[in-house]
């Protein structure tokens, strides 16, 4: 009860083979529903089922209590669209042409657009900022535009859900976040659900209100971000051997370099992150300390480093600190000193030990 | 306002104003061609009495004029333009199932499906019976249409490429022919004399009953097909897409593929196999209408088809008068060298 769109005990395939069994996802009207995994886990398939674009095996999906199986293609085109990863064919469309066909469902047997029509779908390039290309040739503007018109389109439909296959994919950076912003404004201010599947789970963790982990024959995890971006769900999921996912950045890491350490990286207040990185880059496995654990460079250090001497958040550091660093230390060749602020007396006594033993490379210290 | 001046460009004035002048331009040529079809040829009438023979019925059952005006002229000068407008929109059609504007009923087989059906008939049953009946002509001809396009639609389940569909359409296409001469090789003289024409393509020897089946077939499978303009141009998009919109896919696909063989078989079983015509049309048209739009693509293509037959078949009597050419040495001539630029624009995108 309550729940605008939920699948119930639905298995998804092709040709009447199971690929994913058993899936139970429960969304809030206006809610975004992001599924990700692995390349080839499915996530199309599921999406292409709740569309009915493919068959389902068994189970069922309701939109307010509707089933989605025993729907009308036409009914069900009123109350869900589609941004598909499929190219649109057709020639000589422009812009305007393609998101009219939104009105589809809405239009007399003829097809022809009232101007009530033709002011929705001039509303939906607005609403997607690309009035400017109606007159286009659809088929010759960019990759970015291209999923624009093609949400727009989506937009034109009226729907109640919109359905996305990795609308991201493709687009730079920039075009990215604009596409995400609008669903995520689309799904606040007109309460429209959005299912969609993304590759980039920074921003699945940033934009969704549910997520979908899909891996393997069933759902391997279903919540809110905070309940799924943890590092050993997203580590499992993408079966990352190699590497590891930040969850404070909410980003991954390259591996850390393997061996044993030979440089001791003295950093704080997040001075030490590019040289963290410059040192994963040359492959060279480092130690760093001492960084309290609420400092940004613990956050990358942790993944980097071969050991990190750390003091908890807001305690104070004692003697045993510094000989655990000293004695890691004097395993070491080089000693990089990243930069801490002045005053930090503990750092300082590491540095001048370094300086002592004629390990110290470079420094920044007391900025 | 900026938005306004778009909109006037593609949904207002401007676009309109486009699509009328090919209307009332295809509609001047249609006129022209009617006149010069019904003053050309190897008896000449001056155009005086051609009026009165039309308008007044002078000379009704008398005069060679009137029964070359009447009885020769008029009903192969409709039926060409009939079924040019059929074959056009059976290559519309073709085109937007396949989704390649390369297709159409002659390169895909299905006209020589529908040819080898009809020779069949031809030959086999009219030595039981003592005639064949022109709607026995049209359903063996759609018969041997879907036939074809059966084969051509599973060599279309394994070939992804579009280029090699045509490919398989052209050696259905063969062997169709081949196995049709065979059968014409072992006919009895008169059958031959009959289907030697016919089996190159012609619209000579039509007469009025032939006007008249093939007008009431043709013009009503031309209002379905109008009607359904709007899945078309679902279809169009893509058959996911199409979906989405509400189209049900697995039905229209089988409309289609009906409508289209029907269209191309009772052509063949008028007029045989006539090439070209079903690629070439439809493709000016969109250039001249600059949009694929089916609800005006379809009644542009229609009357495009029996502007490029009748002109076509005016050439393919005239040229050489007295004797005829086959119509589709005429339609190849000017058909072929539109597809090549097709097939070579397609490659350069």
């Amino acid at each position: 009860m309550g729940y605008y769109f939920k699948t119930s005990d639905l298995s998804v395939g092709y040709d009447g083979n199971v690929l994913i069994h058993d899936i139970n996802i429960e969304i809030e009207k206006g809610e975004i529903l992001s599924l990700i995994g692995p390349n080839g886990a499915g996530k199309s398939t599921i999406l292409k089922s709740i569309t009915k674009h493919l068959e389902m095996i068994s189970g069922d999906a309701h939109i307010a209590d509707a089933s989605v199986r025993h729907m009308s293609f036409k009914d069900l085109a009123k109350k869900v669209s589609v941004v598909l990863t499929e190219r649109i064919k057709g020639e000589l469309l422009t812009c305007y042409d393609v998101v009219a066909t939104g009105r589809y469902p809405y239009t007399n047997s003829l097809g022809i657009l009232s101007e009530e029509d033709r002011e929705k779908v001039f509303a939906a390039m607005r609403r997607v900022h690309a009035e400017e290309l109606a007159g286009r040739d659809f088929h010759s503007i960019s990759d970015g535009q291209r999923q624009r018109i093609l949400l727009a389109r989506a937009i034109c439909q009226e729907p109640e859900i919109i359905v996305l296959d990795e609308p991201t994919s493709f687009l730079d950076i920039k075009h990215k976040l604009e596409l995400l912003s609008i669903l995520r404004s689309m799904s606040k201010e007109k309460g429209i659900t959005v299912i969609m599947s993304l590759h980039e789970i920074d921003l699945a963790q940033k934009i969704s209100d549910k997520v979908v982990c899909v891996k393997g024959e069933t759902i391997s995890n279903f919540g809110t971000p905070e309940d799924i971006f943890k590092t050993e769900i997203i580590t499992d999921l993408y079966g990352m051997e190699k590497g590891s996912y930040n969850i404070a950045f909410g980003s991954v890491e390259l591996p850390r370099p393997e061996g044993e350490a030979k440089t001791f990286v003295i950093a704080s207040c997040g001075n030490g992150i590019n040289v963290f990185r410059r040192l994963q880059k040359e492959e060279k496995p480092f130690y760093a300390g001492i960084i309290y654990e609420n400092d940004i460079d613990y956050h990358v250090a942790r993944y980097l480093a071969q050991e990190v001497v750390s003091v908890p958040a807001f305690t104070e550091t004692t003697e045993e600190d510094f000989e655990r660093a000293a004695a890691l230390m004097d395993n070491c060749d080089e000693v990089i000193c990243a930069g801490f602020p002045k005053g930090a007396k503990i750092l300082e006594r590491l540095e001048e030990k370094a300086r002592a033993d004629g390990k110290l490379v470079s420094s920044k210290a007391g900025l | 306002m900026k938005t306004s001046s778009l909109k006037e460009i593609k949904t207002g004035p401007a676009a309109y104003a486009r699509y009328t002048g090919v209307f009332v331009g295809l509609a001047i040529v249609m006129f022209l061609l009617v006149v010069w079809n019904i003053n050309s040829g190897s008896v000449h009438i001056p155009v005086r009495e051609i009026a009165r023979i039309i308008f007044l019925r002078e000379g009704a059952g008398e005069t060679t004029a009137y029964n070359i005006i009447w009885k020769l002229r008029m009903p192969r000068m409709i039926t060409a333009a009939v079924l040019g407008g059929a074959l056009a929109l059976a290559g519309f059609l073709l085109q937007t199932y396949f989704g390649n504007p390369i297709a159409g009923p002659f390169v895909l087989g299905i006209s020589a499906g529908s040819k080898l059906f009809v020779a069949v008939m031809m030959i086999i049953v009219l030595s039981y019976v003592k005639s064949v009946s022109s709607i026995m002509m049209v359903a063996a001809a759609f018969a041997g249409a879907l036939i074809s396009m059966g084969f051509v639609l599973l060599a279309a389940r394994s070939i992804r490429q579009m280029s090699m569909l045509l490919v398989a359409g052209i050696m259905i296409s063969y062997i169709c022919t081949a196995i049709t001469e065979f059968i014409v090789t072992f006919a009895k003289d008169a059958d031959i004399v009959n289907l030697h024409n016919w089996s190159r393509g012609s619209f000579s020897g039509m007469d009025w009953d032939d006007v008249l089946i093939s007008s009431v077939i043709v013009l009503a499978t031309f209002a379905v097909v109008f009607l359904l303009a709007k899945p078309i141009s679902a279809y169009q998009m893509g058959e996911s897409y199409a979906q989405s919109m509400g189209v049900n896919v697995k039905t229209f696909r089988i409309v289609l593929i009906m409508l289209s063989s029907f269209l191309a078989g009772t052509v063949t079983a008028f007029a045989g196999p006539i090439s070209f015509v079903g690629i070439a049309v439809p493709h000016i048209v969109k250039m001249l209408l600059n949009t694929a739009k089916p609800i005006v693509v379809i009644p542009a293509s229609f009357m495009g088809g029996a502007v490029f037959c009748m002109l076509c078949d005016y050439i393919a009597r005239v040229a050489f008068a007295p004797t005829e050419l086959s119509i589709s040495t005429v339609t190849a001539i000017f058909g072929a060298p539109i597809v090549i630029v097709m097939l070579i624009k397609k490659q350069e995108r």
